[in-house]
């Protein structure tokens, strides 16, 4: 058997006090490679915090997060950070480009951190743009686009460094169902090229285009089916 | 990530808010601008200042000295040609106070309204002799012995309100009208001369009936023997003794201007410093209020694979470049405001190497210790709180 894309071991994620909300409560849950996963579930019920778990932007209570077979713990933030320039790539609902610069120059960002020059960044973020089918808008500032093109771009600028794993929280969550669903399409796409895909949705429409559904429900996967 | 990435990157963090990063630059700017120009334009005043003092440190004067009732006793007669004859002396003049003469413009004018002006007699060797230049007209000459003709100093021709010699101008001294033929440039080291009107010593003693000696003798000697002659004019003056004089050096007072000069420099540098720490405040707070708006901003950086130590740098150099920036145009207008300040005091331009070099690495410092705690800050943000946000 191949190696697991993701894999979390009893995973906990207790918030610490004030609050001492018990966000994840020993989740385990294995992801191949090429594998589409939507995660699903009330508000509270913990969707964010796997996602931020799964992306190592936040450390487990307890547990063991794998990334392609290596364990995270006793990894150190820079190598953390590593993991997520080379392996990870990131799409959330609020876009979060940088509006002062152009469309090129997004996505040519999600390669700034692996030591790319800065002429093949462009290049690469060009091709990443076509993919996404925004070659037209290349020269355009970020402000200037529509809602759906914004999280275009982003997902371009998530791809550009073909990364193994794509994270997307609520990637629709900000557009109108027309323009959502181009989206969906466009992620589950990606599967087709190798890409391991996870999103977190409260949309059943867009739920529906993965191939694996996972339900949480207080911290717990209260379902996890594979739709053939 | 890369030097030159870092570098654009700051570079299009300041862009995105051209406005605020204008005027925080702009405070920097300004505290630097000042620190240049107060060094700048004191170097320029104090090389004006020194300048003088190798002109005018050979300058000594010999007077009378007031005795213990106020009054002043001439000196003997023979004093100015016997200091003349000290072999170091290359020149020497003499004036006599002439008291008690009232100087107006004319008889419609109180005669209590005298402007603290004094009537001196004066020989045509004063101007050679205390470096004066004549602004106006011309000196006393031999035709000044006979005829009533004055030169004013340069503060009592202001205080008279001559300004101009085209048309004849009168002043009128006790009851007597005298033709003014010239006006004296300032003198620096002999400001009594500036405030006096100038007769010659024949019309004091036909007109005021003043037959007595000098009451000052200024006198310019060899540099290398100025202390030598000092100490010998004392005893040359009046060799029997019976009368104190006093021996001054008038450059002691240029020296005294440039110490009090720097006192004022080590004040303004003060304040300065103080423009320096608000501008660099002001950076800081813009940075901090930058943290708190781009927190988005770092987490998405923070997801893409930049390390705490990429984001700390990004926020530090950014606050360093707006200080470098404010630095650079602080000079610019420093320099600037050294030059019209020097232009239109008439001093030489002298900015010293040290004040540009102070400046900007001020502008350095206070740019890197302003983007310390914001750096800080932002590295310190945790990626899913950073992404929170919005």
């Amino acid at each position: 058997m191949s190696i697991p894309a993701l894999q979390l071991s009893a995973v906990s994620k207790i918030y610490p006090p004030p609050t001492e909300v018990t966000a994840l409560d020993e989740i385990d849950l294995v992801v191949g490679g090429g594998e589409t996963v939507a995660v699903t579930g009330a508000s509270g019920a913990g969707k964010s915090t796997l996602l931020s778990i799964l992306g190592t932007l936040e450390r487990p209570t307890t547990g063991t997060v794998r990334i392609a077979g290596t364990e995270t713990s006793a990894m150190s933030d820079s190598q953390l950070s590593e993991v997520r320039a080379t392996r990870l790539g990131f799409v959330f609902q609020q876009f979060f480009l940088l509006e002062h610069l152009s469309v090129l120059d997004n996505v040519a960002t999600g390669l700034l951190y692996r030591g790319v020059p800065g002429r093949a960044r462009r290049d690469r973020a060009a091709e990443a743009l076509y993919e996404v089918g925004l070659a037209s808008r290349i020269g355009h500032r970020a402000g200037q686009l529509s809602g759906g093109e914004r999280q275009r771009v982003a997902i371009a600028r998530a791809i550009v460094g073909r990364p193994a794993v794509l994270l997307a929280d609520e990637p629709t969550g900000n557009l109108d169902s027309t323009t959502g669903a181009g989206i969906t399409e466009l992620l589950s796409g990606l599967a087709g090229d190798g890409t391991t895909v996870v999103l977190i949705t409260h949309n059943a429409g867009v739920a529906a285009a993965m191939r694996r559904q996972v339900h949480l429900s207080d911290g717990r996967i209260v379902e996890d089916k594979v739709v053939s | 990530m890369r030097p030159l990435d870092a570098f654009t990157l700051a570079v299009t963090g300041l862009r995105a808010k051209r406005v605020r990063s204008a005027l925080s630059a702009l405070g920097i700017a300004i505290a630097v601008a000042a620190v240049v120009a107060v060094l700048g334009i004191a170097e320029s005043a104090k090389a004006e200042l020194i300048d003088q003092l190798g002109r005018q440190g050979n300058l000594l004067t010999v007077a009378s000295a007031e005795t213990i009732n106020g009054h002043k006793v001439p000196l003997p007669p023979t004093a100015e040609p016997m200091i003349a004859r000290i072999p170091p002396v290359q020149t020497v003049t003499a004036v006599g106070d002439v008291d008690n003469v009232t100087v107006r413009r004319s008889r419609a004018i109180p005669d209590a309204q005298s402007g603290g002006m004094s009537v001196l007699a004066a020989q045509p060797s004063l101007p050679a002799t205390m470096a004066a230049h004549v602004l106006l007209g011309r000196y006393l000459d031999a035709s000044a012995e006979r005829y009533p003709m004055t030169v004013l100093g340069y503060e009592a021709a202001r205080i008279l309100g001559i300004g101009d010699l085209s048309t004849p101008s009168q002043v009128l001294l006790g009851t007597h009208y005298f033709t003014v033929v010239g006006v004296l440039a300032p003198v620096d080291v002999a400001p009594e001369i500036d405030v006096a009107v100038l007769i010659s010593f024949g019309q004091a003693a036909t007109v005021f009936h003043r037959t007595d000696g000098p009451s000052r003798i200024y006198l310019r000697a060899d540099p290398d023997q100025v202390a030598d002659v000092a100490s010998v004019l004392t005893g040359t003056t009046v060799p029997d003794g019976r009368n104190d004089v006093q021996v001054r050096r008038p450059s002691d007072l240029l020296l005294a201007r440039i110490a009090a000069k720097g006192a004022f420099v080590g004040l303004l540098l003060g304040l300065g410093g103080i423009a320096l720490l608000i501008a660099g405040v002001g950076i800081a707070n813009i940075m901090v209020i930058s943290v708190l708006e781009r927190r988005g901003e770092i987490g998405l950086r923070r997801a893409l694979g930049a390390r705490r130590r990429h984001v700390a740098a990004q926020f530090l150099l950014e606050s360093t470049m707006l200080a470098v920036i404010g630095g650079v145009l602080g000079i610019v207008l420093g320099v600037v405001a050294t030059a019209v300040a020097a232009r239109l005091g008439g001093n030489p331009l002298t900015i010293p190497p040290i004040a540009l070099a102070a400046g900007l690495g001020a502008a350095l410092l206070a740019g890197g210790l302003a983007g310390l705690y914001p750096a800080a800050r932002a590295a310190r943000l945790s990626p899913t709180e950073a992404l929170r946000t919005l």
